[in-house]
């Protein structure tokens, strides 16, 4: 096999294997590497490829220790590292052209397996890239090895041409909603809120960059302060952790009282969770969901896609006036034994006076007792609660939401955790809000007779700055924060918006493209059947297909035929018609002669057409008479006259 | 049963037609199958869409799709490869049986083209530039004296990804005259001929009378090259033996039992007889050639021994 080939195959695996370097085991990315490098010292030094054995040996390895590393063959982890594997395996046994198709197929499908992870715009242009090169390899294989300029011109034609059929086919190719079979559990794993909150969980997530979700408002966007995007509601507590428990479905969630309604449209990034968060208090979304008693908005399974829809929320509300005693008793439920301190505290608070007495005795113990709002709290012991309220004094959200539900359940009135999201950063660029991981966020509910569900932010008593503004003001300045959590310079700002308004386009308008807003295009242009989705795709094609083939060929098929030449042909065929056809090396001079003998009584008029046809075809550019005079002349002319 | 109705029909469909002139690619010449490995495409890319919906593969959707494509184009490439093309049989020089016969063809293209392949037996891959006159050769071993034909070939190219495979037949009414093999050295039949005036031995022939000028369609090992080089015209040397000298060559006198071996010793004595520069005449059963001496009147007694026998009918194919 041609060295230049062998590179050629070598550089397009590796560009497509290496986006996967990143969550691939240390051990596939080292062994890889080597057998990138091997072929590449062998085809460079012009020895032969490694015996069978060998490459045998080294697939069965390389088969065991992916086994152990993920337990098994399939799912996407392990496959993808098993088709990375086999892909630089079959580099070692190049020998036929079919070797190497199987390889640039090989290297097509590994393409696909980077979009599991990623299908930003980035990811996309690089693998076009990836296509391309994977291309000129591809006509490399079936031309002579040829100067790499024309390979790449045809190359780039190919793809070229392929792009408008191709977005033909990606609008009108009618989508099926997936998935077909059931997907691995570890399809899409991505940091997100969960169903538990313990001291440092969300510590963790707001280190990470990552867009948990985006929001366009159509009219005005709410204050800062009211932008509480609800999500996992946690009732239970060991002390610790709490979790959301077994939910006693009595009543379903009731709201009443509801003013300031507002509307808006939410892209929520794939978390492989079940929440749908929307503003607190959400009254419905456009999407079909379950709504909890403690109005946790439910997807039917976890959210594997980027997701849209539509949410309305009302801002002032009265949530569950009539809650079920049972709710009620969960929300007072506290392990017995620990945290004696914080018990007595609240103790005292009840003896003191009415409910809302309470929280602002609790607000303001949080408020005037020097605590610290700080992503690196202190390790809490036994008495968790204790520890915080009166030991340590700095926590995360968590720690305050935490401690603020203990003392009111100590103090008696019911309470909740609720977790979800609070803020977000607004893209004038695109007009929408982007809400982070980093903007998670925990806060506390208590039920009050005659008004409800009541949220109370304890975070919002000692750093005000969270809710108002954002995480960096909040936290002291030598925090290591994530890049856009901090407060960056205005023009990298500026890009970093403008970069994002471009993917929010690219993911609700490519990405986003799934069989329901194609449903919604397609009835937009009046193509409400499949029939004619598919009748007007089959069109488009081949209209573009035969476009294509026109000016392909346009240099062979010459569709305008000169005049002169084809009534020299028709006078041919009228001889031709008498028993004196045109030989096919004859010339029309030699042509004439033998005619003229053949058929003397034609002689004068053959000699004269021959005569203008050579003169007008081979001679000085003739006056414009002669050639209307030769047509005639044809057409006049009669094979049979005698 | 499948089999023989398929062969038929094949045969039926791509009987052959034998053609003289030039012959234009057109569209009803042209077929296009895709290959095995275009199959094996179409199977990847059903897997690929099958994952797409799965996973909801938006940008999966589109790496689908952009491969159908390419592929569905490279359809369009293959046709263009050899559409319009013209191609017209040449001369073929002709050989000795058991040498290979080499068939021009004349390839005349407007555009460039790319890993085109000529296959009979044989085959040769070549590419052609655009606007210009390309010959190719292909290559036929002759087996047998008489008429060769290249018979049916296959012009095809699977260019540019190898997913089709886009060929025509060509049938050329073009033959080469291959000549019976000569056998190893046999002395000539000098002497046992009636003509001779006696028995000379075939030394004799060597003895040298004097140099005359040369006349065209003179042996070339007669010519005097040393005369010629010292700047004299070009001469031709005599011998004396050579002087009313003539041999005839009869199928009767070579001692072989079987037609083709006496045709192959009478080839012998022809090129012996004119590398030596004897006046030889050929006596066959059905012809009879007057002695004579030359290339040309090589050629034709080649010819006679290479055809005698042999109907006028079609010629052998390869």
């Amino acid at each position: 096999m041609n060295k230049q080939l062998i590179y050629g195959l070598l550089l397009s695996v590796l560009m497509v294997i290496a986006p996967h370097v990143i969550h691939l085991p240390l051990w596939v990315s080292a062994l890889s590497a080597c057998l990138l490098a091997w072929p590449a010292y062998l085809a460079a030094r012009g020895e032969p490829l490694p015996s069978h054995w060998l490459l045998i040996a080294i697939s069965i390895a390389a088969t065991g220790g992916i086994l152990i590393e993920y337990h098994s063959l399939f799912g996407r982890e392990a496959g993808v590292t098993l088709l990375i594997v086999l892909s630089t395996l079959k580099l070692m046994e190049l020998k036929t052209k079919r070797d190497a198709m199987a390889l640039i197929y090989l290297c097509c499908f590994i393409i696909i397996t980077n979009f599991l992870y990623s299908q930003s715009l980035v990811t996309g242009l690089y693998m076009l890239a990836c296509l391309l090169i994977i291309s000129q390899v591809w006509v490399q294989l079936h031309m002579y090895p040829g100067p790499f300029k024309t390979r790449l011109k045809i190359a780039c034609t190919l793809l070229l041409q392929a792009i408008p059929l191709t977005v033909i086919l990606f609008v009108l190719f009618p989508r099926l909603p997936g998935p077909l079979w059931g997907l691995p559990q570890d399809a899409f794993s991505r940091s997100g809120l969960d169903d538990m909150m313990s001291p440092g969980s969300l510590g963790r997530l707001a280190l990470s960059d990552a867009v948990a979700f985006r929001v366009a408002y159509p009219g005005p966007p709410p204050r800062r302060d009211q932008m509480y995007w609800r999500g996992p509601v946690l009732w239970n507590f060991d002390g610790r952790t709490w979790t959301q428990g077994k939910s006693v479905q009595i009543f379903s969630a009731q709201l009443s009282d509801t003013t300031q309604p507002i509307s808006y449209n939410v892209t929520l990034e794939a978390d492989n969770k079940i929440w749908l968060f929307a503003l607190d208090m959400p009254d419905s979304l456009s999407i079909p969901y379950r709504r909890m008693n403690d109005a946790q908005l439910l997807n039917p399974e976890p959210v594997t896609t980027r997701l849209r829809y539509q949410a309305r929320s009302y801002l002032s509300y009265h949530a569950n006036l009539l809650e079920s005693a049972a709710q009620l008793q969960r929300a007072l439920q506290l392990p017995a034994g620990f945290n004696p301190k914080a018990r007595r505290l609240a103790a005292n608070w009840r003896a003191n006076g009415s409910d809302s007495r309470i929280i602002s005795s609790a607000l303001g113990f949080f408020n005037r007792q020097n605590f610290h709002y700080t992503l690196d709290a202190p390790p809490l012991g036994l008495n968790g609660i204790d520890d915080f309220l009166f030991t340590t004094r700095a926590g995360f959200c968590e720690h305050y939401a935490s401690g603020f539900v203990f003392l009111m359940r100590a103090a008696g009135i019911p309470a909740r955790v609720v977790t979800g999201y609070q803020g977000g950063e607004y893209n004038a660029f695109g007009n929408y809000y982007i809400v982070r991981q980093s903007d998670a966020h925990a806060w506390a509910e208590v039920w009050l007779q005659d008004r409800g569900w009541l949220r109370i932010d304890p975070t919002a008593a000692i750093a005000p700055e969270r809710v108002e503004q954002n995480l960096s003001a909040a936290l002291p300045d030598n925090t290591v924060l994530p890049f856009m959590a901090r407060n960056p310079p205005q023009w990298l700002r500026e890009l970093s918006l403008n970069w994002d308004a471009i993917s929010y386009q690219w993911n609700s308008f490519v990405i986003g493209y799934d069989n329901e807003r194609q449903f919604a295009f397609m009835n937009r242009l009046g193509l409400a059947s499949v029939r004619w989705q598919a009748l007007s795709m089959m069109t488009g094609i081949a209209l573009i297909i035969g476009l294509f083939a026109l000016y392909m060929l346009r240099h062979l098929i010459s569709l305008k035929q000169d005049k002169t030449q084809a009534a020299w042909l028709k006078f041919c065929r009228k001889l031709a018609r008498s028993g004196l056809p045109r030989l096919p090396y004859e010339g029309p001079q030699a042509y004439a002669i033998r005619v003229c003998i053949a058929r003397p009584d034609l002689a004068v008029s053959i000699k004269t057409i021959a005569n203008r046809y050579i003169a007008l075809r081979y001679g000085i550019p003739q006056p414009e008479n002669t050639q209307r005079d030769f047509l005639q002349l044809v057409a006049q002319f009669r094979s049979s006259a005698n | 049963m499948r089999s023989a109705l398929k062969l038929r029909l094949s045969k039926w469909l791509f009987r052959p037609k034998i053609e003289h002139g030039s012959i234009v690619l057109t569209q009803r010449r042209i077929f296009i199958l895709p290959t095995r490995q275009g199959l094996a495409l179409v199977l990847l890319l059903i897997v690929m869409l099958l994952g797409d919906i799965n996973y909801s593969l938006s940008l999966g959707y589109m790496l689908t799709f952009l491969l159908a494509m390419m592929s569905v184009l490279s359809m369009l490439h293959a046709f263009r490869n050899l559409a319009q093309l013209e191609i017209s049989a040449g001369r073929v020089e002709p050989v000795f049986s058991g040498e290979t016969a080499r068939f021009l063809l004349h390839f005349n293209s407007k555009i460039p083209r790319y890993q085109l392949v000529l296959q009979g037996r044989d085959s040769v891959c070549f590419d052609l530039p655009a606007g210009r006159n390309s010959e190719i050769i292909y290559p036929a071993l002759a087996t047998k004296r008489g008429r060769l034909s290249a018979g049916r070939l296959t012009l095809y190219t699977e260019f540019p990804l190898g997913l089709f495979h886009a060929w025509c037949y060509l049938h050329f009414d073009t033959w080469a005259l291959i000549y019976p093999n000569p056998c190893a050295s046999a002395p000539l039949p000098i002497g046992e001929t009636p003509d001779s005036t006696g028995k000379r031995s075939v030394t004799g022939d060597d003895d040298f009378a004097g140099l005359r000028n040369y006349v065209s369609g003179d042996a070339l090992p007669r010519i005097a090259w040393k005369a010629y080089a010292r700047g004299h015209a070009l001469q031709v040397k005599q011998f004396a033996t050579q002087l009313g000298e003539e041999i005839v060559l009869r199928l009767t006198d070579a001692p072989e039992p079987g037609l083709e071996g006496k045709l192959s010793r009478m080839t012998r004595w022809v090129l012996d007889a004119e590398r030596q520069g004897l006046r030889y005449g050929l006596n066959l059963p059905d012809s009879e050639l007057n002695a004579g001496n030359g290339t040309a009147h090589r050629d034709e007694c080649l010819r006679r021994l290479a055809l005698y026998g042999l109907s006028d009918a079609s010629p052998n194919p390869p």
